[in-house]
């Protein structure tokens, strides 16, 4: 490795740097028998899968609910992260007596397929070089993604879900578990959701995605073995992608056109105004913490997500005499992934004869709302997910 | 609880349900899939999943009505019955249910067609406006008339399509459909027993319920 001058001096950076490989987390790796499929074409062997589990699987295996993360999660759902130190992404939902409840439930949480938590990715050592994968990870799907989520689940003994559930992203999956396998999952969850990524939202992601690849110090996707790290493009990557997880209302809220610690304009490109100074913190945070090629990847697998052109171009078709159970949640503020979009998988199911309750909750606070504090949706997840749970005698 | 045939007075045990629901209930038949389209927090669903073994689902326009049901674990969306029948296939249930809605729906004939299309059966319950107490106050009184089932002034309702027993009968003959079953309620929530003609019914009966399915 070359200089590593710049590295040295970001304690946090390296610290997520050490959870590719070696992870604070479970680690379940496939060997040679048991390759991965990709999309893509060909295989992916050996990798592994990171994942956290929170409560007692029962006697009757029957009580299993998985969770699948969003773009920027990871399998610390519900416990202190490792790098951040900050409560898991989901503990407002997930826990002891919550409306997921680890005192009842079998929590799986795992990092998804490309990510840089410790499940392979572009950040993982490539066994065939000893050097960090980078770009010579193949590009991976959320089908992908479920497909390696379904190996965990068998090696966890697992052979029916009580639920999938998951949001934005993780919503995508949810959705990809039901359709691939709808013997497999009792009932399914898909919150702040779309069955495929619009054009407006690949062309978001397009643009984190350039802002990363524009940063010199990205090099090519190299910058691992280089000692360098692109962390100005991914900064102003998860800067854009942040404006839209929050409504018009809720950015006013929070900031208006408030200063920041001065009386006036300084007539220059500081951080003058307070959602300035908020989203450079926001962008900050997430470099120390987050892998850029596997943003690269990961965003890219949501972008080619089209649940219905893999049945024909008919949505209704990925779920054709489902017995899996949905519930379908959308927040009526969340301009990136709508209700008209929730909507249209429910006209789906209704159309595939399934089972399905859909909910739009009231919230001013965007996309984020499914990781926030919502009473509403709270009662909501924890109705659905009790019935279920005694719908197979599980409660 | 097992699917089985249940008693009115059963059922009202059971849930305490309200009489015109469970006059409902009764003419499904147990284990059978049903669609309750504005199915408020999802009472008769609860109603005929619990004392009919029934697979209920539900359509409910109100926000607060979708998510409390849905909060109880029932299968409720939020949709308006007015558009989202149209998404259903043809007989994908065995009876579609439209109870105290059809009033306000904004296109009464073609929400009925839907739900024949969609159901094997329909089941309609709606306020009698040929009721007797309704054409004495409009008689009396001049004004149009305001109950403690119908409290809104005409000028501020959800309810813009009200019909008459005998209204609703010949819609739906237009609609070509047949009438399997009909019960009435008077004005203490007692079904009107009595096998009478259309026009007694539509004096005696404040609530009506028909069970159609279509013709031939």
């Amino acid at each position: 490795m070359s200089d590593n001058t710049a590295l040295r001096d970001l304690p946090a950076y390296e610290a997520a740097r050490g959870e590719a490989d070696h992870p604070h987390s479970a680690v379940v790796r496939f060997g040679a028998d048991m390759p991965l499929q990709l999309d893509a074409g060909g295989v992916l062997t050996p990798f592994q899968i990171a994942y956290q589990t929170y409560g007692t699987l029962n006697a009757a295996r029957s009580n299993a609910i998985l969770l699948c993360h969003a773009l920027s999660g990871d399998q610390h759902a519900a416990n202190v992260h490792p790098v951040t130190g900050k409560p898991g992404w989901w503990e407002t939902l997930v826990g002891p007596g919550k409306p997921i409840d680890t005192d009842r439930f079998f929590v799986i949480a795992s990092n998804v397929l490309g990510g840089c938590l410790g499940t392979t990715g572009p950040s993982s050592t490539n066994p065939a070089t000893g050097q960090p994968y980078g770009l010579d990870l193949p590009v991976v799907t959320i089908r992908d993604m479920v497909r390696a989520q379904a190996m965990l689940v068998d090696h966890l003994g697992i052979e029916k879900l009580l639920a999938v559930v998951g949001g934005s992203m993780g919503g995508m999956q949810v959705l990809q578990w039901a359709a691939s396998y709808p013997e497999r999952v009792f009932a399914a969850m898909p919150i702040a959701t779309a069955a495929r990524h619009s054009a407006q939202n690949i062309a978001f992601h397009e643009v984190g995605r350039q802002a990363v690849m524009a940063d010199p110090e990205w090099r090519g996707g190299r910058y691992l073995q280089e000692g360098t790290s692109p962390r100005r493009g991914l900064s102003v990557a998860r800067m854009a992608a942040h404006i839209t997880y929050m409504s018009d209302s809720s950015l006013h809220r929070k900031f208006g056109r408030r200063l920041q610690d001065r009386d006036g304009h300084t007539f220059s490109f500081d951080a003058d105004f307070q959602v300035e100074s908020y989203l450079r913190h926001q962008g900050e945070a997430f470099v120390d913490r987050f892998d850029a090629n596997s943003y690269l990847y990961v965003t890219r697998a949501m972008d080619y997500f089209d649940l219905a052109a893999d049945y024909g171009g008919v949505l209704a078709n990925a779920f054709k005499g489902s017995k899996t159970r949905f519930c379908l949640v959308s927040f009526t503020s969340d301009w990136l992934f709508t209700t008209a979009d929730s909507r249209a998988i429910v006209h789906a199911l209704n159309a595939s004869g399934a089972q399905v309750s859909f909910a739009e909750i009231e919230s001013d606070k965007g996309h984020d709302s499914f990781l926030l504090d919502e009473p509403e949706f709270f009662a909501i997840t924890r109705g659905f997910i009790d019935a279920a749970a005694r719908a197979v005698g599980a409660l | 609880m097992a699917a089985r045939d249940l008693t009115m007075s059963e059922a009202a045990r059971v849930a305490g349900a309200r009489v015109d629901l469970l006059l409902i209930a009764e003419m499904v038949k147990p284990g059978s899939r049903v669609l309750d389209v504005g199915s408020g927090d999802g009472e008769l669903l609860e109603l005929l999943a619990t004392t009919r073994g029934c697979d209920a689902r539900g359509i409910e326009l109100s926000r607060e009505g979708v998510n409390a049901g849905v909060a109880r674990g029932l299968p409720i969306i939020q949709g308006d019955a007015d558009v989202d029948l149209a998404d259903y296939p043809d007989n994908s249930f065995d009876y579609v249910i439209l109870s105290q809605t059809i009033q306000a729906t904004r296109r009464p004939k073609w929400v009925l067609e839907q739900m024949l299309r969609v159901g094997t059966h329909a089941i309609v319950s709606f306020p009698n406006f040929g009721f007797w107490r309704m054409r004495l106050d409009l008689l009396l009184n001049g004004r149009m008339p305001s109950t403690e089932n119908l409290p809104y002034s005409w000028h501020d309702t959800p309810n813009i399509h009200f019909c008459t027993i005998r209204d609703f009968v010949a819609l739906v003959e237009e609609v070509g459909a047949q009438i399997d079953r009909a019960a009435a309620l008077n004005g203490y929530g007692h079904p009107v027993r009595f096998n009478l003609p259309w026009a007694v019914w539509n004096l005696l009966g404040e609530q009506a319920v028909f069970l159609l399915s279509r013709k031939g």
